[in-house]
């Protein structure tokens, strides 16, 4: 599996699971499938991104600082949306953009030069 | 007072310097002096280019030394490996004395060259290059017999060369052409009375390095040596290798790495690893942070390894968790 598959599917894993523990906040259990969507959306983007940063970059520390920073600025943009909420959706968001962008770097196929 | 050239050094010795007019070699410096004969370097005037020539220490050698010489040109001709030093030419000097030129390597024996190594992971990684070095010797059927520190080389690019076959012995491996060659030369060949036989060290002959050789070579049993002797050396090497790191001489080694050091150095042979590919298998495990076959590990150290393999990933996941947890217990009440 290449990088960019393993980012793309381990991201929107990981946030439809991250989106799906809103479950456990009763105030805003009754928007729980938005949530889900929009935090799938938004790990799916977070995987992508770090995969392609991984297919050009060979470095564990700066695969988890790439994720932490793509995690980080998603999660900001749908916390001012959200206007509220900003610890429970930055720092998850962050900690799950760090997670895909370890594992994009430790796993997953770089692409093989061609043959002449 | 007045001090001796090298030259005036020789000749006080009693071993004179090699006789090289009308050679392509141009002597210049001694680099090493062996149980067989000297290393010199020297330059080939015909490629233009630096070499080093080993030759018989003095023109009186004993004519299994030369034998012994010719020999070992032989062996080294066949193994044709980045990992094993390449020899160039092998003839007669005017006065007699046979010799070989090989490549020159630029670079410090392994023993300084680990002085400035810290990293464990990076010396067994090193060591894993010997290894592949022996293994490929092996399945050509030779066996080196003296590996030490002093006859490992690396280069200043990293490249790590086995040096020194001067006690290589082939053995019935599984690329049997190498024997051919040696038993049967060619008749145009003008040693051929000198390579009759692969079999020169007889029962009772020791040969090798104390505290680097198999209790069997130790004995003189050659009847007995084979892959595992290698294995044995290999495995004082590797213990070499772990432990003398610069700044850490007193740190105790990983109970895993010791476990693969005592099997290979086994006292019985079949105790020993059965090959050097299954010694470096090993030892990449031990590397990749998985078990090795030589030491049986308890729960807890399997647990311990399985944080440190995967440790990054568990930090991470249990960051997620904890933070979940806070921001629910916290925020959420």
């Amino acid at each position: 599996m290449n990088k960019i598959l393993l980012g793309l599917l381990l991201g929107t894993v990981l946030g439809a699971v991250d989106g799906g523990s809103a479950y456990f906040t009763p105030a805003v259990r009754s928007m729980i499938v938005g949530i889900v969507i929009g935090s799938t959306f938004k790990g799916l983007i977070a995987g992508i991104a770090a995969g392609i940063f991984a297919r050009k970059v060979n470095s564990v520390p700066l695969g988890i600082l790439f994720g932490l920073f793509v995690g980080f600025v998603l999660a900001l943009l749908v916390a001012l949306k959200q206007h509220g909420y900003y610890f429970e959706i930055i720092l998850p968001g962050s900690i799950v953009g760090m997670i895909v962008g370890w594992a994009t770097q430790k796993y997953g196929a770089l692409p093989q030069p061609k043959q002449a | 007072m007045k001090f001796l050239s090298d030259k005036a050094l020789e000749r006080l010795r009693g071993s004179s310097v090699p006789d090289l007019s009308g050679a392509r070699y141009e002597l210049r410096e001694l680099i090493a002096r062996g149980g067989m004969g000297v290393v010199y370097s020297a330059k080939d005037e015909r490629l233009n280019r630096r070499v080093a020539l080993k030759v018989l220490d003095s023109t009186s050698a004993a004519p299994e030394l030369t034998q012994r010489l010719i020999r070992e040109a032989r062996i080294l001709a066949q193994l044709e490996h980045p990992g094993i030093v390449p020899i160039h030419d092998v003839g007669r000097l005017p006065d007699g004395r046979v010799f070989y030129t090989m490549k020159f390597v630029e670079g410090a024996r392994l023993d300084r060259f680990l002085a400035q190594v810290n990293s464990l992971p990076e010396r067994l990684r090193l060591f894993l290059r010997i290894c592949d070095s022996v293994a490929f010797a092996h399945a050509r059927g030779v066996l080196h017999r003296d590996l030490k520190p002093a006859n490992v080389m690396v280069g200043s690019f990293g490249e790590v060369l086995v040096m020194d076959w001067g006690l290589a012995k082939v053995f019935q491996g599984t690329y049997p052409s190498l024997e051919t060659v040696l038993i049967s030369p060619k008749k145009e060949n003008p040693e051929k009375e000198e390579t009759q036989s692969t079999v020169i060290t007889g029962h009772g002959t020791v040969m090798g390095t104390p505290g680097y050789m198999s209790p069997e070579q130790a004995r003189g049993e050659t009847e007995k040596i084979d892959a595992r002797s290698d294995v044995f050396s290999l495995g004082a090497l590797l213990k070499f290798v772990s432990a003398h790191s610069p700044g850490k001489e007193n740190a105790p080694l990983p109970r895993a790495l010791k476990a693969i050091c005592a099997k290979a150095m086994a006292d019985q042979p079949e105790n020993r690893y059965p090959g050097v590919p299954e010694l470096a298998t090993d030892v990449s495990r031990f590397l990749d942070g998985l078990p090795v076959s030589a030491y049986s590990e308890s729960a807890f150290e399997k647990l311990g390894r399985f944080y440190k393999r995967h440790q990054v990933a568990i930090l991470l996941i249990t960051a997620y968790l904890v933070m979940r947890f806070l921001v629910l217990y916290f925020f959420h009440r």
